[in-house]
């Protein structure tokens, strides 16, 4: 039976074309351990950013192996990680449809209104 | 200059410290580009870093300290790259080879739960720069206890294989930990009755990481010292051979 949808997984693209088959799940072996992905807080009051993945075989050492790769330069406050398979990621092949339909459609940013001068820090 | 010849307390207790640091930061320094996966041979290549920079700051006090009794100028290369094993004071545990990545672990995690305590001792010393390098020092020392005794818990309770390894780095390495609370007059100088909690406190934290590990600790058997003396193993030679070849045969060279 062919599959109206298929679940993605961050980090599928490139490794896809070289599957053989319909293996939908990343290959892993025993010996390999799990991809985290690691955000990044780099001040208070800020968002954290994805600031790159890593291999960790659970959380605490993630959070560790986050703090050793990622903030020894001072560049974090707070750190969060998520395992890379609970990420789902958007297919590129379905960019146009997601996407392309918001290029036209400039009336959607608030820029055709008049501000009063009250208004400020807009 | 040779530090045979320093009789101040102070002076040698920080040469001691510093000499721990160093040594045990270059063997960990072996592991670098060597690591089993790529983060952790960067965390220990930190805790590497952490521990030469700790190492500094006690051979630069000790070089303030001499230039201002003596005024001899020394600089903390001095220490480090101008003395023979003989003036090194550190406990022999930190100069045994590193062995596989288990055994590793478990000196790292011996060395820093013994300097947790006696750096927590420190902070409140009377000499206010000690108490400061102590302190500063003591935040990379929680990560390094934390990160290694983790690092025990996983492979001692972790496959039949792991834990063997590790219950035959304790037995290899357990005749080496009596030293480090084996206090010689120099600590007790400076430590004074601290000393007590220093030894009480490092043997409640091993106790607990190897019994959640489920690692037993050896009862008796032959115990060594003397490094805190200058009577080391042939291996901190080699260690220094590397180490001051550059220093040895080029002196003065900078880059």
């Amino acid at each position: 039976m062919q599959t109206l949808f298929r679940k993605f997984f961050y980090g599928d693209y490139g490794e896809e074309k070289n599957l053989a088959a319909e293996n939908n799940q990343p290959k892993q072996t025993i010996s390999e351990w799990p991809l985290w992905e690691v955000f990044i807080r780099s001040k208070q009051g800020l968002d954290h950013k994805h600031a790159g993945s890593l291999h960790a075989v659970d959380a605490a050492m993630a959070m560790e192996n986050a703090r050793d790769v990622y903030t020894r330069r001072s560049e974090g406050v707070s750190i969060w990680v998520v395992e890379s398979k609970y990420i789902h990621a958007s297919n590129p092949d379905d960019a146009d449809a997601l996407f392309d339909p918001a290029n036209d459609k400039i009336y959607r940013h608030p820029s055709f209104y008049e501000l009063p001068d009250e208004v400020k820090h807009m | 200059m040779t530090t045979k010849e320093i009789e101040n307390p102070l002076i040698k207790f920080l040469l001691h410290l510093g000499d721990n640091a160093l040594i045990m930061g270059h063997r960990n320094s072996e592991w670098c580009g060597h690591g089993p996966v790529l983060e952790q041979d960067i965390a220990l290549t930190n805790i590497a870093l952490d521990q030469i920079g700790q190492a500094r700051n006690f051979y630069q006090y000790a070089a303030k300290l001499i230039a201002e009794k003596s005024g001899e100028k020394l600089t903390e290369d001095s220490f480090a790259y101008l003395r023979d094993s003989w003036d090194f004071k550190n406990c022999l545990l930190v100069e045994l080879p590193n062995g596989h990545w288990g055994r590793t672990i478990l000196k790292q995690f011996i060395v820093s739960a013994y300097k947790s305590c006696l750096y927590q001792a420190l902070t409140s010393n009377a000499d206010e720069q000690l108490a400061g390098i102590a302190s500063k020092s003591l935040k990379e020392i929680s990560y390094h206890l934390r990160w290694s005794s983790e690092w025990v818990i996983r492979l001692g309770d972790g496959t039949p294989e792991s834990k063997q390894k590790m219950q035959d780095a304790i037995t290899s390495i357990w005749p080496y930990t009596n030293e480090w609370t084996n206090f010689t007059d120099y600590e007790l100088n400076i430590l004074g009755d601290n000393h007590w909690n220093i030894k009480e406190n490092w043997e409640t934290i091993l106790k607990k990481v190897f019994l959640e590990a489920g690692l037993s600790i050896p009862t008796n058997g032959y115990q060594h010292s003397g490094g805190k003396m200058g009577n080391h193993t042939e291996h901190l030679g080699y260690i220094l051979t590397e180490m001051q070849f550059l220093q040895r045969a080029y002196p003065n060279a900078e880059w």
